[in-house]
């Protein structure tokens, strides 16, 4: 073995800890970086790419059949910009019966198969739809029906009915369910279809412009009004990936959290080894290493290590990534996903190149030191520092270990700032990740609307409003008695009810659903994002995504059309709801009483009076409520969303991950102080100093620099979160309101700044314990 | 006769893989004794020293100082047995160098749970009796060795302790300074302190001491005592 290699060696074997240190750091940063990394590539690729291997249609549009025929249509597949087309395709809007109960309006396509030139629609499930009586349903159509289940159309001619043969997806979310053409046509009153479906795949169409300009070619090939409805598939991408670009700022941010947080240990180990082995260096080259060559030894010292955490790292990361990335396929209905290679290496390169930089810095400020001053240094720390905080602890009634400890920062400034350092980044990172449970926590709270204490037909988040499905618990009973027995029973605070209705807006495909509040429902746990809540009829308050859908604003008025009859309500008020993909309005039952004026209320939402037990009101209210076929509860609904899940199971990962690294950190920063006393500490302990006052003093020593830490760190967390958070709504297509924003307190805050000194005082736990067992003798021998 | 302040019985101690460092050795200190062990280099003194302060212990063998089990006593109970019964001199002072002289010599009554203002009435004394009294408020790294072995000496007398131990108190010294610290263990032994006292030196053996137990690889081969003291 060479020269350099023995060095290498030695240097690596005798500095265990701060080897340890190094392998360790790297292979969290590496972990928390490859799960990151993975995440963000698969949050954003599982679209794109199942779109391209769908021929996904660029333009999905829809005619009505009074005002094109089948042939112009066809006509349209040579418009300019077309490259490739697929229809017409029959189309219907149909209203089902499954089991005796009414559900959502599906739109139906008759479609011979799921190939074509565009739209290959993938069966996940079962088979295709090849006769009369089967239909193929859509993976998104918000129906959850078991192969076999039988759709039942009694209004239609001939009472017919489909069993679902299949489960299928569209990327490009072309029908909530497929039928064989000459099916189609027996699924609507008259007997023809009452629209047509066209696929267009455009040569450009990458822009919201290109599309907009290849939909305006087909409405000019085409009758005037033929075109009743037209989807790109920007804005389908844009739903497809709004659940998860809710990850993509928080990854973004602890990715370089995690990041910089390596370069900070990685640079302390070096930097403080270097520190401590100035002798040895001094040593080294008296013998006759050159710069170039003690520079070459402390970067292998360093990346060594760190090549093996880094290896240990990426297995970690792929083997964490499995779960989380699986419930993403899930969410994407795409399968395989995997960590792509190139995450891996450029976590890699990354991590090994941070490693170097570092022990390059600090390698060659040491190999620049003359010998003599390097064989000086070595020999004893500089004294003189933190003399006067040493006088000043000493003068304070505090057990004499203790202010010991509390003196010794002020004796090596710059290990203490490499600690204070490492506490900081855990103490933001540990602020930043609380309040992000925080929000998320406010946002399902906003969604839930749950604030009332007892309910009455709300059988869960997704039967809430907004959410409607065959699940949904249908109230049969009479609502005015339902109202009338709400309103006699004692203890009844405040109390209002929803009804649903489905609607069109003009310019917008796909149904908006509309909640209709009799009552006051002002305290039902709506967060506003700006304006008010509705007061009167003819007023409406609607989420974010409605307002782009829209293209208006807090002011405007919109027309719905409800059962074909148009209603005109004016926005007053912006509000925070992720359900139906926030196309949602909110607004008074007297507002849609001549459109829909059998409307009646499905869901009730009942505060108690103050003093009233919530058991014993539901238990004597469902006495009253039993002969009329209703049943209350005061069982909160309560969101379990995967993305919010798999959000608060990262986020926990990842600080606890962050905050070990910082743990790392002080440790190391301890290790080396201990070290470098090793002699001190023998001389106290031959004086009678007890383990347990070692262990104090050592441990005393990183308090008030975990305190420091603390208080630099939590404000950082703080505005870190107030940065992340909206730049994740906006991601998302949301507003978010203040609620969700200010989630700190006070009292939380102190909490956390404290949190820093928990952070020092475990990461110097163990060297404390290494301290008060070295032995005596050999600390005294030391030189 | 006096109660036996040490009593080694049969000690042996060996590091790792290595020579026995110390070979059966027995050994007995009466109260008010000075004894000087003596010995070349690796001949295993600091270790016999180490093994009676408690800061080592012995494969096989018992040590017994003051009637404390000291080969039995766990790592926080070695340290309240010095605190009590032990002050140590060390050949390089081993001050603290970030604590004034003063600070050094009260430690170790604070580490033993005495108010800082009666500590420092008893340091002031031992500091005025040694003569250093005006370096109280300097640091170590100013004084001379000679003054900071006094400071050490202070130190180690602080909790009055029943043994005083030395380990090549003057190894550091010149031989001015030397004869100065052995002219204080001397006058300490005269007012009643019991000094063991470990050299390589012969003449300093001789000049503070009034008997001498002779170690040569980790064997004591003789123990005599000065004609003087009989
Ligand atoms: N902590 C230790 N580890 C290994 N060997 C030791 C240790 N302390 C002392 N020795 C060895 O034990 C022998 C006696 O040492 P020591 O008691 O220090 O001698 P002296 O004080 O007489 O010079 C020597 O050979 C020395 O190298
Ligand atoms: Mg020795």
């Amino acid at each position: 073995m060479s020269a350099l290699g023995r060095v290498v060696r030695s240097g690596v074997a005798r500095r265990r800890v701060p080897t340890l240190v190094i392998v360790l750091a790297t292979m969290m940063a590496v972990t928390a970086s490859v799960l990151g990394g993975a995440l963000l590539v698969a949050s954003d690729a599982p679209f794109d790419k199942a779109f391209a291997r769908q021929h996904g249609s660029h333009l999905t549009a829809q005619f009505d059949a009074d005002r094109t025929t089948a042939t112009q249509l066809s006509a349209t597949a040579d418009t300019a910009g077309v490259d490739t087309s697929s229809g017409p395709f029959p189309t219907a809007s149909v209203t089902p019966r499954i089991n005796d109960a009414t559900v959502a309006p599906l739109s139906v396509v008759g479609r011979t198969s799921p190939d074509g030139s565009v739209d290959r629609i993938a069966v996940t499930e079962g088979r295709w739809a090849n006769g009369p009586g089967e239909i193929v349903l859509s993976a998104d159509s918000g129906l959850i029906a078991p192969l076999g289940l039988e759709f039942r159309f009694p209004a239609l001619p001939g009472s017919p009915t489909l069993k679902v043969v299949g489960v299928a997806r569209s990327v490009s979310r072309t029908a909530d369910g497929w039928v064989t053409p000459s099916q189609l046509a027996a699924l609507t009153p008259d007997g023809k279809p009452t629209g047509y479906q066209m696929l267009y795949r455009f040569a450009q169409a990458d822009s919201a412009a290109q599309v907009e300009r290849g939909r305006a070619a087909v409405v000019a090939a085409v009758p005037d009004g033929a075109m009743a409805g037209a989807q790109s598939w920007l804005a389908i991408k844009k739903v497809s990936v709004r659940d998860t670009s809710l990850f993509v700022p928080f990854l973004v941010a602890f990715g370089v959290l995690g990041l910089v947080m390596s370069v900070l240990i990685v640079g302390n180990v070096v930097a403080g080894t270097v520190g401590t082995g100035l002798r040895r260096i001094g040593v080294l080259k008296a013998v006759g290493f050159t710069p170039g060559q003690v520079v070459r030894a402390y970067m292998s010292q360093a990346l060594l290590p760190a090549a093996v955490g880094t290896v240990l790292g990426v297995v970690a990361g792929h083997l964490l990534a499995v779960p989380v990335l699986s419930e993403t396929a899930e969410a994407y209905g795409t399968a395989g996903l995997g960590v792509d290679w190139w995450v891996d290496v450029a976590v890699v390169a990354g991590t090994l190149g941070v490693v170097a930089l570092a022990a390059c810095v600090s390698a060659w400020r040491a190999g620049r030191l003359r010998t003599v001053d390097a064989l000086a240094v070595g020999r004893t720390p500089a004294p003189g520092r933190g003399r006067r905080a040493a006088r000043l602890a000493g003068r304070l009634p505090l057990p004499r270990p203790v202010s010991l400890g509390l003196a010794r920062p002020f004796a090596r400034p710059g290990r203490t700032a490499s600690v204070v350092a490492a506490v900081v980044f855990g103490a933001a990172a540990v602020t930043f990740a609380t309040g992000l449970a925080a929000s998320l926590s406010e946002v399902v709270t906003a969604r839930d609307h749950n604030a009332a204490d007892v309910t009455i037909g709300v059988s869960g988040p997704q039967a809430g409003p907004g959410g409607p499905g065959p699940g949904r618990q249908s109230t049969t009973a009479d609502p005015a008695a339902v109202t009338a027995a709400i309103e006699d029973q004692p203890g009844t605070g405040r109390h209002y009810s929803t009804a649903d209705a489905q609607a069109t807006v003009s310019g917008v495909t796909g149904s908006t659903n509309v909640v209709a509040f009799t009552g006051d429902a002002s305290w039902g746990g709506y967060s506003m994002v700006s304006g008010r809540w509705i007061e009167k009829a003819g007023e409406a308050v609607v989420p974010t995504p409605f307002l782009t859908a829209t293209d208006s604003d807090v002011g405007d008025r919109v027309t719905l059309h409800v059962d074909g009859r148009p209603v005109t309500v004016r926005i007053v008020g912006e509000v925070l709801d992720t359900r139906n993909g926030g196309m949602q309005v909110f607004t008074d039952a007297a507002t849609l009483r001549t459109a829909a004026p059998d409307l009646a209320a499905s869901s009730r939402y009942i505060d108690v009076a103050s003093g009233t037990s919530v058991q014993d009101y539901v238990r004597s209210l469902n006495a009253a409520l039993e002969p009329l076929g209703a049943v209350s509860t005061s069982e909160k609904s309560q969101s379990d969303s995967d993305t919010v899940v798999i959000l608060n199971s990262l986020t926990a990962l990842l600080t606890l991950m962050l905050v070990a690294v910082a743990g790392l950190g002080v440790l190391n920063g301890v290790v080396l102080d201990t070290h470098e006393r090793i002699r001190d500490l023998g001389v106290s302990k031959a004086l009678g100093m007890t383990p347990r006052q070692t262990i104090a003093m050592v441990v005393t020593s990183v308090v008030l620099s975990g305190l420091a830490g603390g208080l630099l760190g939590v404000p950082i967390g703080v505005a870190l979160h107030d940065a992340v958070l909206p730049a994740m709504g906006r991601s998302a297509g949301l507003n978010l309101p203040d609620s969700v924003i200010a989630v700190y307190q006070a009292p939380e805050l102190a909490l956390l700044a404290a949190g820093g000194v928990v952070i020092a005082v475990l990461g110097s736990l163990l060297p404390a314990g290494w301290a008060a067992r070295t032995r005596t003798a050999t600390a005294l021998r030391a030189e | 006769m006096t109660t036996p302040v040490i009593e080694l019985s049969d000690v042996s101690r060996r590091y790792d893989a290595g020579p026995p460092a110390l070979q059966d050795a027995s050994l007995t200190v009466r109260a008010g004794e000075s004894v000087a062990i003596l010995g070349p280099s690796g001949s295993g003194k600091s270790t016999m020293l180490n093994l009676i302060a408690g800061l080592d212990r012995p494969d096989s063998g018992t040590v017994t100082v003051d009637g404390v089990r000291v080969d039995k006593l766990g790592e926080a109970g070695s340290a309240r047995y010095r605190r009590a019964k032990i002050g140590m001199v060390f050949q390089f002072f081993n001050l603290l160098d970030d604590l004034t002289v003063l600070d050094n010599v009260i430690l170790p009554a604070q580490l033993a749970g005495m108010k800082r203002r009666e500590a420092q009435r008893r340091a002031e004394q031992l500091l005025e009796s040694l003569g250093i009294a005006r370096h109280a408020g300097a640091f170590p790294g100013r004084l001379s060795g000679g003054q900071r072995q006094r400071v050490a000496v202070a130190r180690a007398l602080m909790n009055r302790p029943p043994l005083l131990l030395a380990d090549e108190p003057t190894g550091a010294l010149d031989s001015a300074s030397g004869e100065d610290v052995a002219e204080l263990l001397r006058e300490l032994n005269a007012e009643g302190q019991t000094v063991v006292v470990v050299t390589h030196d012969l003449a300093l053996a001789q000049s503070c001491t009034k008997r001498t137990v002779q170690l040569v690889d980790g064997r004591i081969t003789a123990d005599v005592v000065a004609e003087a003291a009989r």
